[in-house]
């Protein structure tokens, strides 16, 4: 071995002790990292969701819905978030959302269209079924022209098989 | 370095970057041939003289005659440095030299001035075996549409040989993409059928999808989401006017003139669900040509007028049906894989190229209507959007390198496949279109 690479080694090393030393000695993590439990009841006394409970409220601030692959059957994990939204717009009578519909890159993109479409309306009618109002929703669909992850890879194309909730009016 | 010098060698480097690589690579596509066929037929297209008084045109009139006819599939040009003799008309030509190259055909011809600055170009034919003529014929072409000329010869060679109507002065319209997520910049191109002369027709910061062709190649039908939605807008190519034919709520999609351009195939969503319709263009009525609750999407109008095909997902997966463009009935056509759509059907309705999947492979496929049986044409795993040319000779399909999207022509028979790489983005939605008018 030359002398030089011996010697990068042993710094490499003894950087390494340091730092591992270091964490042995680690202070608690500091308070604004820590997980703070967030109370999910409205803050209006009525049990009614506000407006700013958009961003407050966990399961409002969750805007997007996945789905299977030709598939728009809503999954489980998105029944509660859905549950929540629907709960919003039933409180909040002039509240408006769009419900984006999109696809993967996979197949034809004017059927990829009918299938963002599609997603969006099972997500519409999950919403109506839990109270909101027709009114209140409008579905585009954008197909797979508007992909949030660009490679050709299984869960590139999870993520980009879903429905975007975007609330036009809170 | 005195300032003169370097204005000089600085007006000498903007020179060299303006007009480095000639048309085609100054837009990025670079074209090359990916795959040969070794029973084409062999022809040597001897460069043309130039007989005029003035400038030689810049376009190598032979280069691009030998380009258009090995590109097709059919044929096998001679390479330029294989030619070693360079015969300008049919009496001069040594019949022995070409035989002993194994070719079955010769092209000789010669630029010659014509009126108002314009171009004359006449070229013969002549089956080297027979020693035979078998075409005589001028060409005329203004300066810089010398490329043009050049194709018209290409499809009169390829009349006389194949017996088929030529398609190389021909275009396609298709669609690019350039940037990354919410900044992407959408363009609508229109270019000559071999990649060159590309021109914007539309630009927009939203998607545009679904290029298709009016019958007399005068107008682009397209989707696009500028006003937030999906509309289908028709536009003039050459003067740019264009209208809204349909912003319905709901999906306005996958426009399709029909044969005589009268009317015009679409997928509307307003009722619910996608559905295709028909729209009469004169009283811009649209009567309902199906009703399903699958997805009906991707109308395409068969060569007589009078039916269409679709895809849609009625039983299960996506599948290519038949109606008829007054509505009623639909019949499933392709049943081989798992997943067919996007029909693009031939002139003669008999063979009819789709996408087809299987697992996470996707690919180009012809469907003989005849036999029952479709074959794959593209090697790739995200092949997507083929679209005949007019003479049903090649198909221009889109499909994915790494993540960028690529267009291919691949001939009829698969056997040849050509690559156009915008360098700088994607390239999608190709459209073939209808033959040009003299």
């Amino acid at each position: 071995m030359h002398k030089p690479t011996r010697f990068i080694l042993a710094a490499l090393l003894a950087t390494g002790m340091v730092a591992c030393a270091k964490k042995v000695k680690e202070e608690p993590a500091p308070v604004s990292d820590a997980v703070a439990p967030v109370d999910t009841t409205p803050v209006d006394g009525a049990g009614r969701y506000a407006a700013t409970d958009l961003d407050r409220v966990p399961c409002l601030m969750q805007r997007v819905v996945y789905f299977d692959f030709d598939r728009a059957e809503i999954r489980g994990e998105a029944q509660e978030i859905l549950g929540c939204h629907a709960k919003y717009l039933n409180d909040n009578a002039t509240a408006r959302m769009t419900l984006e519909g999109h696809a993967d890159e996979r197949g034809s993109r004017e059927y990829n269209l009918g299938l963002g479409e599609r997603r969006g309306n099972a997500v519409n009618a999950a919403l109506q079924a839990n109270g909101a109002s027709s009114a209140q929703i409008t579905v585009v669909s954008y197909g797979e022209e508007r992909p949030t992850c660009n490679e050709s890879t299984e869960s590139c194309w999870a993520q980009n098989r879903r429905v975007e909730i975007v609330y036009t009016a809170k | 370095m005195p300032t003169h010098a370097r204005y000089a060698i600085a007006i000498l480097l903007f020179l060299l970057l303006a007009t480095a690589g000639g048309p085609a690579s100054a837009q990025g596509l670079s074209i090359d041939i990916v795959d040969g066929n070794a029973s084409a037929l062999p022809i040597a297209v001897v460069p043309f003289a130039f007989e005029g008084a003035g400038l030689p045109p810049d376009t190598d009139v032979a280069a691009v005659i030998a380009a258009d006819l090995d590109r097709c599939g059919q044929f096998r040009a001679l390479p330029k440095p294989d030619i070693v003799e360079f015969p300008v008309r049919g009496n001069e030509i040594k019949f022995a030299t070409w035989r002993v190259l194994k070719q079955d055909f010769i092209v000789v011809g010669r630029v010659q001035d014509a009126e108002g600055g314009a171009y004359r170009i006449e070229f013969e034919l002549f089956d080297v075996t027979r020693q035979a003529p078998l075409l005589r014929l001028a060409v005329g072409g203004r300066p810089g549409e010398l490329r043009g000329a050049a194709h018209q010869i290409a499809d009169l060679l390829y009349e006389k040989i194949i017996g088929v109507r030529g398609a190389f002065w021909t275009r396609m319209a298709y669609v690019t993409a350039v940037g990354t997520n919410r900044n992407i910049q959408y363009a609508l191109m229109v270019a000559d059928s071999d990649g060159y002369n590309p021109q914007t027709v539309v630009r927009s910061r939203e998607p545009l999808l679904s290029p298709a062709w009016s019958p007399d190649g005068r107008k682009l039908a397209y989707v696009s989401f500028e006003r937030g939605n999906s509309s289908i807008y028709v536009q003039e190519i050459a003067t740019g006017s264009r209208e809204v034919l349909a912003a319905h709520k709901g999906i306005n999609g996958a426009p399709n003139f029909s044969p005589d351009g009268t009317r015009l195939a679409l997928t509307l969503s307003m009722s619910g669900n996608p559905e295709i319709y028909v729209m009469d263009l004169g009283a811009r009525r649209n009567s309902q040509v199906t009703r399903h609750f699958g997805i009906d999407t991707e109308p395409v109008w068969m060569p007589d007028g009078q039916s269409l095909l679709f895809t849609s997902d009625r039983s299960g997966k996506p599948q290519i049906y038949q109606v008829a463009a007054a509505g009623g009935d639909a019949k499933r056509i392709s049943f081989e894989g798992e997943y067919n759509a996007k029909a693009s059907v031939a002139y003669d309705g008999k063979r009819i190229a789709m996408v087809q999947g299987s697992g996470n492979r996707y690919r180009i496929a012809v469907l003989d209507r005849a036999l029952g049986e479709s074959r794959a044409l593209s090697p790739g795993n995200l092949d997507e959007s083929p679209s005949y040319a007019p003479n049903g000779s090649m198909i221009l399909y889109a499909a994915r390198e790494g993540s960028r999207g690529v267009l291919f022509a691949v001939s009829a028979d698969g056997r040849v496949r050509q690559r156009l790489v915008l360098a700088d983005g994607d390239v999608r939605e190709p459209a073939w279109s209808p033959f040009r008018q003299r």
